[in-house]
């Protein structure tokens, strides 16, 4: 049983009176007390699709379309605004990418944390501060006191990270979404940091979803990967055999444009062009353009989801089980 | 102080850099067989010699905004960047290494220590920025130039790509209207840009496009010398690939001298020649870039390397490195006494010695440098 499944999810943005697409028929599902990983460029949909679990999506010009996000049993995209609220902070709840500016400047940390508890919990201001101060030494901060009382502005990122983590486990929640958690830190900070989320998880009984753009924290960290490109699933495998034997050649490139600390380099891959925007989607398979291996078929018809053996060989059963590996290319039909 | 042996400084005055093959490239791999560059002594054919600088910056408190005590931003470093290699400094925020570059720039007044520069009319005698006044000043800042972080900042955003390009001439007075337009269409050719971009604005780019402009622009005044500040690390992984290959076909084909700011060493790995590892306004450890990743010797090396997440095709997928066994950053402020090692409260190696005594920087042998009293 799946924590969170998510089911041909779609989100469309309306600009300038033209509406498109931005995250197109995503399918995946987080497995209990697993991380599952989102990677991909900027501009692929992974943050769209964090905040349509969360139902952050800014509406207008943001739009669900479609799509079924089951969570213990409900459906996060039809149940009223009223019972949303309870979920997000309290089962699901988020650790954003930056944190200097998703602290309120004007609020004490100590204050930020301990609203999710005395809103959700219902707890009173002293046993909401106890407990605050718990969980800042839980997430290593050293001196819990001096940091409840702190504003944002007097700590460092690293910090304020730890801080914004202590205050996404607050109510102890089912799921946690890291968006780029560590993007904005110290290699040091963030190594600590992911250190901490992993023993976290362990303790809490958490599942999480990590998006990143950084292959080597998901390597790491996460049990199964998803590739997003231009807001459509390319791939899902667990992280292993993504690793070992990537199928989509957007992950192939993908991997390969890492620079590597254990060689000197010779020249590193490029992967030609950028992102298509939503508003300039090309025909066929969405990567095409870019792709090394693209032929003919890839200009005019757009590939479904196969789902493949590890010899690359495809087997027809495309089910949305996770430990298969599925990949959305014309190579291997 | 002129035992400098200048071989190879083609002296044509008109500034532009030769497009065709140069005989001092090809220093990639290069593995010292001298004895590298002793920070206490010049070695042959150094473009920036800098000796025990320091930079302080008061803090102040109070009303009145006394001064309450001095951040010691860098802390007396010495090295000598060598003409056609890229150097890099890496360390975590706040250790000093902006900062550094900063002096080196001459944008930054030193509080106290030499930066020597061997460029243009000085590369026989040298010259400091402190020596310089108004026409002079401007002369050698022509030479020197930087590529930003963040390219989205960097640029103005109400001028088109000419206007950008064109600037540093209409500054320096370089070259007459036709020979301007170009230098403009050469210079977005050797950043890989279409002549088409010309007219347009820098939010019609993406962020890869922007540092090109950026890239474009420090060239424009045929520098002999740049300071690149993290150019990649606003920029996603992808498109900082073809950022890293750009620099080191400049660095390849014409020799760029480069000082390059990074904190990710993974890009240093690719692209530097020589390495100084900078804790807290100190330099660590210093040497080529084998003996930084394949041999080095300081812990805090170490811990950076172990930091790293790795992944790669074919490679055995490895967990997040424990480094939960080193001491936590609390103690990183840099106002402090100075007695003792600044990576002391961090270190998984540290003994009685290091918390009185400073380690010197100590000579490992073919320019392999570092300040530890274990290694």
């Amino acid at each position: 049983m799946p924590c969170l499944s998510c089911n041909d999810l779609r989100v469309s943005f309306r600009i300038r009176k033209k509406s498109a697409y931005a995250v197109r028929g995503v399918s995946f599902s987080v497995d209990d007390r697993a991380t599952l990983g989102i990677v991909g460029e900027s501009g692929c949909g992974k943050s769209v699709t964090a905040a349509a679990i969360m139902r952050l999506v800014p509406a207008p010009p943001g739009k669900i379309e479609s799509g079924a996000i089951l969570f213990e049993e409900k459906d996060l995209l039809t149940i009223p605004e009223k019972e949303m609220r309870g979920v997000r902070g309290r089962r699901i709840s988020m650790v954003f990418q930056d944190p200097m500016t998703s602290l309120n400047p004007v609020f004490t940390c100590g204050d930020q944390t301990a609203e999710p508890l005395i809103l959700h919990k219902g707890m009173d201001k002293r046993a909401a501060a106890e407990l605050s101060m718990e969980l800042f030494s839980e997430v290593g901060i050293a001196e819990p006191k001096r940091v409840f009382e702190s504003y944002p502005h007097n700590l460092s990122g690293g910090m304020r990270q730890r801080v914004m983590i202590a205050m996404a486990l607050a109510c102890s929640p089912k799921l946690l979404i890291a968006d780029e958690p560590t993007t904005a830190l110290d290699v040091t900070v963030q190594a600590r940091l992911l250190e901490l989320l992993k023993k976290l998880q362990d303790a809490k009984d958490m599942s999480m979803i990590l998006i990143t753009h950084n292959l080597g924290i998901v390597a790491g960290m996460a049990r199964h990967v998803i590739v997003m490109y231009a807001g459509e699933l390319v791939e899902s495998a667990p992280t292993r055999t993504l690793f070992e034997a990537p199928r989509h050649p957007y992950t192939e490139c993908l991997l390969k444009t890492i620079p590597s600390i254990d060689k000197r380099g010779e020249r590193l891959t490029v992967i030609p062009g950028t992102v298509p925007t939503p508003f300039e989607i090309p025909d066929g398979c969405l990567f095409h353009p870019r792709c090394p291996k693209a032929k003919d078929v890839c200009r005019k018809e757009r590939p479904a989801l196969h789902c493949v053996d590890e010899r690359g060989i495809t087997d027809n059963d495309v089910n949305a089980d996770n430990d298969k590996h599925h990949v959305r290319c014309h190579l291997y039909v | 102080m002129c035992d400098i042996n200048t071989v190879n400084t083609d002296d044509n005055g008109d500034g532009i850099v030769n497009s065709g093959t140069d005989n001092r490239i090809n220093n990639d791999i290069r593995i010292n067989t001298d004895s590298g560059i002793d920070p206490n002594n010049r070695a042959n054919d150094i473009c920036v010699d800098i000796q025990n600088l320091n930079v302080r910056f008061p803090t102040r408190s109070g009303l009145m905004g006394k001064i309450s005590g001095w951040t010691k931003a860098v802390d007396g470093i010495s090295f000598g960047i060598r003409r056609g290699e890229t150097f890099s400094v890496v360390g975590e925020s706040g250790c000093g290494k902006t900062t550094a570059a900063m002096a080196v720039m001459g944008l930054i007044k030193p509080t106290s220590g030499d930066i020597r520069l061997y460029l243009g009319d000085y590369k026989e005698k040298s010259t400091q920025w402190a020596d310089l006044h108004g026409g002079e000043r401007k002369r050698l800042r022509r030479l020197v130039q930087i590529v930003f972080q963040d390219p989205y900042s960097s640029l103005n955003p109400r001028m088109t790509v000419r206007s950008i390009l064109s600037e540093p001439f209409a500054i320096h007075n370089l070259y007459g209207k036709k020979e301007r337009e170009a230098r403009i269409a050469e210079l977005l050719d050797r950043v890989g840009l279409s002549t088409a971009y010309l007219d347009r604005y820098p939010h019609e780019f993406s962020g890869g496009q922007r540092q090109r402009v950026g890239i474009a622009r420090a060239l424009a005044t045929s520098p002999e010398f740049i300071v690149a500040d993290e150019p990649v690390s606003a920029l996603d992984v992808s498109i900082q690939a073809q950022i890293i290959n750009l620099l080191q076909d400049l660095q390849r084909r014409y020799s760029q001298t480069m000082l390059f700011i990074s904190h990710d060493l993974a890009v240093v790995r690719h692209i530097a020649d020589r390495i100084a590892v900078m804790y807290r306004g100190k330099i660590m450890e210093m040497g080529d870039n084998e003996a930084i990743f394949a041999s080095h010797a300081h812990p805090y090396t170490e811990l950076l390397l172990k930091s790293v997440p790795t992944a790669g095709t074919g490679t055995v997928v490895t967990a997040t490195p424990k480094v939960s066994t080193i001491g936590d950053d609390k103690d990183v402020s840099t106002t402090g006494n100075g007695a003792g090692c600044a990576f002391y409260p961090r270190c998984p190696r540290r003994c009685d010695r290091c918390v009185n005594e400073t380690p010197e920087l100590n000579d490992l042998g073919s320019g392999h440098f570092v300040a530890c009293f274990c290694a």
